[in-house]
């Protein structure tokens, strides 16, 4: 008998074969008899564009896109990779930038009761908020589109990784802080070496989370805020009525969306540990 | 007599009792350790051993009397006192090595690499497990990591060894083993330890003391046992001394009938007892069902 992954696998490309065939059946072109509807013709659309692309032509256009995907034909012509690129750049930068808040704080609120104390009602009021409600703001103040994006990341990662960091520093095994003490470490070392290691797993539990929620967020923005990257990109296209590459892109996000996760999860991986 | 190395005076601990008042679990507890000396603390459950152990250890804090060490009142934890917790307390995402290497790097920070690792090898050896340095305390039986926890323990070679229950979570033939592991480390660096136990063979097998403390709330530590029997002892010879069996049948008496009753000096300090010389329990004061837990049914049986 076949190992279970080699059965999955297969049935993972029976599931495709039978979705893509169902799907590329379902938008074959209809019988020339086929009337055209009032309403379509009083809206003034040929049947041809309101249908969904087959899975042919999408691939078609995933074959066009991948084959040259940084390609550069001015600001609304580029390729796919240039697209996703934008958008991966202002991911990486927004999130950098909550880690490089998150993680220090959450390890103060964590630590300090008083801190999580007077802190804990702000973070009550501003998580709920969703990331999109701060573009006007953002837009307003710094007065730039892109670095509105990235800010937008920034405040939608942030939270996450605050509140797991403060969680898990908060719930490291008194008995582990107690090894420390009594081997006279002081606190910043006890902060390295002790709790940063056990609470590694939650902190990138949290981390995982946020890149997910940024990558989430991003197409969003970006269809606000236009120019580049690659929500800017499914808007751009769907104005066009190009279905296809609407199509095409939604799957690349999927599958940059998933890469960003497998990352982080090597890295949990990384600093897992048993008890 | 010169002035003692460990001086415990007055400690007591008072913790809400839940209903608005206060539970005095332990009290007016005095003694005193000399260098080098091995002493084991019996007593049942909940009279208090392991808070007057983690007072001694600077991890909490009593709510009246104080612990001196060398002439300097105990506030706080110190490398000059290692503790050896009953769950062991290694740190899991490190390795056995690592996990002696941390402490050893903490006692000495000036050593270098090389000597920080022979230092902590050797203590590893010295619990006979050089075969398990790189392994992650997941990877170990419990046997094996609680062997690492003393070789952590011994390795920063402090000045007072606290121990809780070592071998509490361990079958009786791995306990046996480490127990003699634990002999023959004490007799190479005769460290000043103070242990819980609630293994009357084992505090025979380690001590030179043995303290006995009455029933909480308002736990003493009534008496002080001594143990003459020579060293190096070995588990499979002690009893053959008829000293044994006096320390033992004074100890197992003394948590089965007395525990509830017993009163230390008029001054506070423990009764000094020594079985071998003679000395027998007061008679009468006879057994209350409801004082017969867990420790002395183990100690009959053991
Ligand atoms: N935080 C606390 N609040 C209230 N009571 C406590 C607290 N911690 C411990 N106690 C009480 O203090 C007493 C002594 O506890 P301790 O752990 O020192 O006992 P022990 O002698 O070590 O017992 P065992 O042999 O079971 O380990 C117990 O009766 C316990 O109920
Ligand atoms: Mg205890």
């Amino acid at each position: 008998m076949a190992s279970l992954n080699v059965r999955a696998a297969l049935l993972s490309i029976s599931f495709l074969i039978l979705a893509l065939g169902l799907w590329e059946m379902s938008t074959q072109p209809p019988a020339a008899t086929q009337a055209t509807s009032e309403y379509e013709l009083l809206m003034g659309i040929s049947g041809q564009e309101s249908r969904v692309p087959p899975p042919s032509a999408v691939i078609k256009v995933a074959w066009a896109e991948l084959s040259n995907p940084f390609y550069d034909a001015g600001a609304n012509d580029k390729g796919i990779g240039i697209q996703l690129a934008y958008s991966v750049y202002r991911v990486l930068t927004g999130y950098l930038a909550a880690m490089a808040i998150a993680l220090p704080l959450g390890f103060l609120i964590g630590m300090s009761p008083l801190m999580y104390k007077a802190l804990n009602p702000y973070i009550q009021v501003l998580r709920p908020i969703s990331p999109l409600a701060w573009m006007p703001l953002a837009l307003f103040i710094i007065q730039d589109s892109d670095a509105s994006a990235i800010f937008v990341i920034f405040i939608c990662s942030i939270w996450p990784m605050l509140l797991n960091t403060a969680f898990g520093v908060a719930n490291v095994r008194s008995d582990w802080v107690n090894v420390a003490r009594t081997h006279e470490l002081n606190p910043f070392k006890t902060a390295i070496t002790v709790i940063l290691p056990a609470a590694a797993p939650t902190i990138l539990t949290g981390m995982r989370i946020s890149i997910g929620i940024a990558w989430l967020v991003i197409v969003a923005a970006e269809m606000l805020v236009g120019g580049t990257g690659i929500g800017y990109y499914v808007w751009n296209e769907w104005n066009n009525l190009d279905l296809s590459s609407v199509i095409f892109s939604i799957l690349m996000i999927g599958v940059v969306g998933m890469l960003l996760d497998l990352a982080l999860g090597k890295a949990q991986k990384l600093v897992e540990y048993k008890e | 007599m010169s002035k003692p190395f460990l001086e415990v005076d007055g400690l007591s601990k008072v913790y809400p009792d839940g209903q608005g008042g206060d539970l005095t679990v332990f009290e007016d507890i005095r003694f005193a350790l000399q260098k080098g000396e091995f002493v084991c603390i019996i007593g049942h459950s909940g009279c208090g051993k392991s808070t007057i152990l983690n007072v001694l250890a600077g991890l909490d804090e009593a709510s009246s009397g104080n612990v001196v060490m060398n002439g300097k009142e105990v506030k706080g934890p110190g490398l000059e006192r290692g503790v050896v917790f009953q769950n062991y307390s290694l740190l899991p995402w490190k390795t056995a090595l690592n996990n002696i290497i941390f402490a050893v790097k903490a006692r000495w920070p000036k050593w270098s690499k090389d000597k920080v690792r022979e230092h902590s090898e050797r203590y590893l050896k010295m619990v006979g497990l050089d075969h398990a340095l790189n392994r992650k305390p997941s990877q170990l039986s419990g046997g094996m990591r609680q062997r690492v926890s003393i070789a952590r323990a011994f390795a920063t070679q402090p000045e007072l060894l606290l121990l809780d229950e070592p071998f509490g979570a361990l079958d009786a033939l791995t306990r046996g083993v480490i127990q003699d592991e634990l002999v023959k480390i004490w007799e190479e660096t005769r460290q000043t330890v103070f242990m819980i136990t609630h293994d009357v063979d084992e505090a025979i097998l380690l001590s030179d003391r043995i303290f006995l403390m009455s029933n909480g709330p308002n736990a003493r530590i009534a008496e002080s046992v001594q143990v003459n029997l020579p060293h190096p002892r070995s588990r499979a010879t002690i009893f053959q001394n008829p000293a044994h069996h006096k320390i033992r049948d004074y100890l197992v008496d003394f948590l089965v009938n007395r525990s509830g009753s017993a009163q230390p000096e008029q001054d506070g300090t423990p009764k000094v007892i020594d079985p071998s010389a003679g000395d027998a329990a007061p008679k009468p004061a006879p057994a209350k069902p409801d004082t017969e837990t867990e420790t002395a049914a183990r100690a009959v049986n053991a």
